[in-house]
């Protein structure tokens, strides 16, 4: 039986409609602001360094969401199971076993990787999709809570204090206060977390990914194993999203149930992305950059506000009422996002 | 030989036979036309056979293996490939990038991938789109998707549902051609359509549905002049 592929193909290897810069441009992109980011520990104050060390764990986690949720279109609420699962795997692993934090990271992911694939199954199988995916997923990241808070092992509400070392230490990451590794250690991984991203979006499996998201019985009736793209899919998500965990645990000496599987921390992934733009390669970056400073400056405001919020003083949950309104301009205004709109307005 | 054999295919929707008894058998390298009135089952028989509903009882047995019950992506790998009537683009992305992961399938490469998408949209005459959000496409462009998509698979067995649907008669006489011409390069074809010119133009077999049920199978000038067939669907005027 003769079939298309061995007619002759009719289109030249060079034909100039072929050509896709979008990776090339992207990857130029991504080293520039990369190159430019690395020398911000030079020009900035410890205070300030603090901010953009948060900003970037928050841009890590979100960047980790986006592949889930943006690109997968499997909107996840409890990405706070994962970053959990990254800063105690590094806290227990470190405390109680004197193992490496880079090993940690490492076992953190894929143990992540192994519990969002369990997690996504169930929630597939049984078919829960949308709100309903969304819901499992934060009830899945509260019975990790509840767990973690009552097993001894892990030291239930108390958590885990990262000893402090009285050298610097490249296998434990740790060095003085204020070094510049403090920065460019997340400013690495966010740059990794990126490059997979490009790479990702641009590969079959990334393309299946968005299809899927697009339009499951069409992925599947082209051959497309929905089950499998989608699992790969939510696999490097968690694992992202947990090596922010690990880098928490190094970089405050501490972590404990609600920094790690608290609500609040599935809000911190979603937020940037959602404010940037979901499903694009920069928008959980350019939300983080955002969000990064204004929770900074939230805090700053509840610890001394000014006269004229003097009641505000000492009350907590603000930042969270703050991104809800954020959240709720943004879906309204800017259904895509602050660089999704922005890119597209360019692009026509 | 035997490509497709369907055994008392049957679909019912709690209660509706949309699907009834169906008998066919389809030999490699066939077109076999379907035409029926609305709603008799076509749609549903196609979906039953790539997989997108499951049969309530039946058999389907394709290239000599029972696919029965399988999920539609295995058919699909299978060379079982269907298009669908009420277009189904990814909406995210441009017509080449729709094309390529349906080329994907054979091609790992990206750069591979994109090539054979582009050369199947050149033949669907999609070109003019090629960057186009698919979203943006205009009826008779997400009709040529579809079958540009399927094409891009290297079907073995082609399910085509109203392709020719929204074009206008300068825009498918091309596509005619097209189909002669796949059709020509061994690849089995199932073609429902309701314009009966491309029908008469293209079919080897004429199967007609009614009602979930097969009215006729045979000759198409023989199922034209079947009373019944008249009766059902084409209308006195056609005889
Ligand atoms: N998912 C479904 N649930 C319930 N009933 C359905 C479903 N799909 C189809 N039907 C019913 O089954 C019957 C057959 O529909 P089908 O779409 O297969 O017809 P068709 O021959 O393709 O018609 P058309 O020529 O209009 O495309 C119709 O009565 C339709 O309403
Ligand atoms: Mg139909």
């Amino acid at each position: 039986m003769t079939t298309l592929t061995e007619r002759p193909t009719t289109i030249a290897a060079d034909d100039p409609r072929l050509k896709d810069s979008s990776a090339t441009r992207s990857y130029a992109v991504l080293g520039v602001l990369v190159a430019v980011l690395a020398v911000l520990p030079f020009l900035l104050d410890d205070q300030t360094e603090t901010v953009a060390v948060r900003t970037l764990i928050f841009a890590i986690m979100a960047v980790g969401w986006n592949l889930m949720s943006g690109y997968g279109g499997m909107f996840s609420f409890g990405h706070a199971a994962f970053f959990g699962i990254g800063a105690y795997t590094d806290a227990y692993l470190l405390v109680q076993h004197g193992v490496s934090p880079w090993i940690a990271m490492v076992v953190g992911a894929l143990i992540s990787a192994a519990a969002g694939t369990l997690i996504a199954f169930l929630c597939l199988r049984y078919k829960l999709a949308g709100p309903y995916f969304a819901l499992a997923t934060f009830a899945f990241a509260q019975v990790f809570l509840l767990a973690v808070q009552n097993i001894d092992a892990l030291n239930r509400t108390e958590g885990f204090n990262v000893p402090i070392l009285s050298e610097d230490s490249w296998t434990m990451m740790q060095w003085k206060a204020g070094s510049p590794l403090y920065f460019w250690i997340p400013l690495g991984i966010l740059a990794l977390g990126l490059l997979g991203t490009i790479w990702f979006v641009h590969s079959r499996t990334g393309q299946y990914a968005q299809a899927v998201r697009d339009d499951e019985t069409a992925a599947a009736s082209l051959g497309i194993n929905v089950m499998r793209v989608r699992l790969v899919t939510v696999a490097a998500s968690c694992a992202l999203t947990s090596v922010a965990g690990s880098f928490y645990t190094q970089y405050y000496f501490f972590v404990g149930p609600e920094q790690g599987f608290g609500s609040a921390v599935s809000v911190n992934a979603i937020v940037p992305a959602v404010i940037g733009g979901i499903g694009t390669i920069w928008g959980p970056l350019v939300g983080a950059l955002i969000v990064g400073p204004l929770s900074e400056w939230i805090a700053d405001v509840l610890r001394e506000p000014p006269g004229f919020l003097s009641f505000l003083e000492g009350l907590s949950g603000l930042d969270v009422a703050v991104y809800a309104a954020l959240l709720i301009l943004i879906v309204l205004f800017m259904p895509k996002g602050i660089y999704g709109t922005l890119r597209d307005r360019f692009r026509s | 030989m035997t490509l497709l054999q369907v055994d008392q295919l049957t679909k019912s929707f709690s209660g509706l036979r949309a699907v009834s008894d169906v008998d066919v058998t389809v030999t490699d390298g066939e077109f076999l036309g379907i035409i029926g009135p609305n709603g008799a089952g076509k749609t549903t028989l196609f979906s039953l056979l790539a997989g997108q509903l499951p049969p309530t009882s039946g058999r389907v047995v394709f290239d000599g293996q029972d696919i029965t019950g399988w999920p539609a992506d295995k058919v699909a790998g299978a060379g079982l490939v269907r298009t669908f009537q009420l277009m189904r683009p990814f909406e995210s992305m441009s017509v080449l990038e729709n094309v390529a992961v349906a080329a994907h399938h054979r091609h790992r490469s990206r750069r591979a991938a994109r090539r054979h998408a582009l050369e199947v949209i050149e033949r669907v005459r999609l070109a003019e789109y090629v960057h186009a959000p698919s979203g943006s496409l205009p009826t008779a462009g997400l009709k040529r998707l579809e079958l540009a998509r399927a094409l891009a698979l290297e079907p073995r067995l082609l399910l085509l549902d109203e392709v020719l649907a929204g074009l206008v008669p300068a825009e498918r006489a091309p596509i005619i051609e097209l189909l002669r011409e796949i059709h020509a390069d061994g690849v089995t074809v199932m073609f429902v359509e309701h314009i009966m010119a491309a029908v008469m133009a293209l079919s080897e077999r004429l199967l007609v549905m009614a009602e979930g049920q097969e009215l006729a199978l045979g000759d198409p000038q023989e199922v034209i002049r079947d009373p019944r067939v008249v009766e059902a669907y084409l209308g006195e005027d056609y005889a």
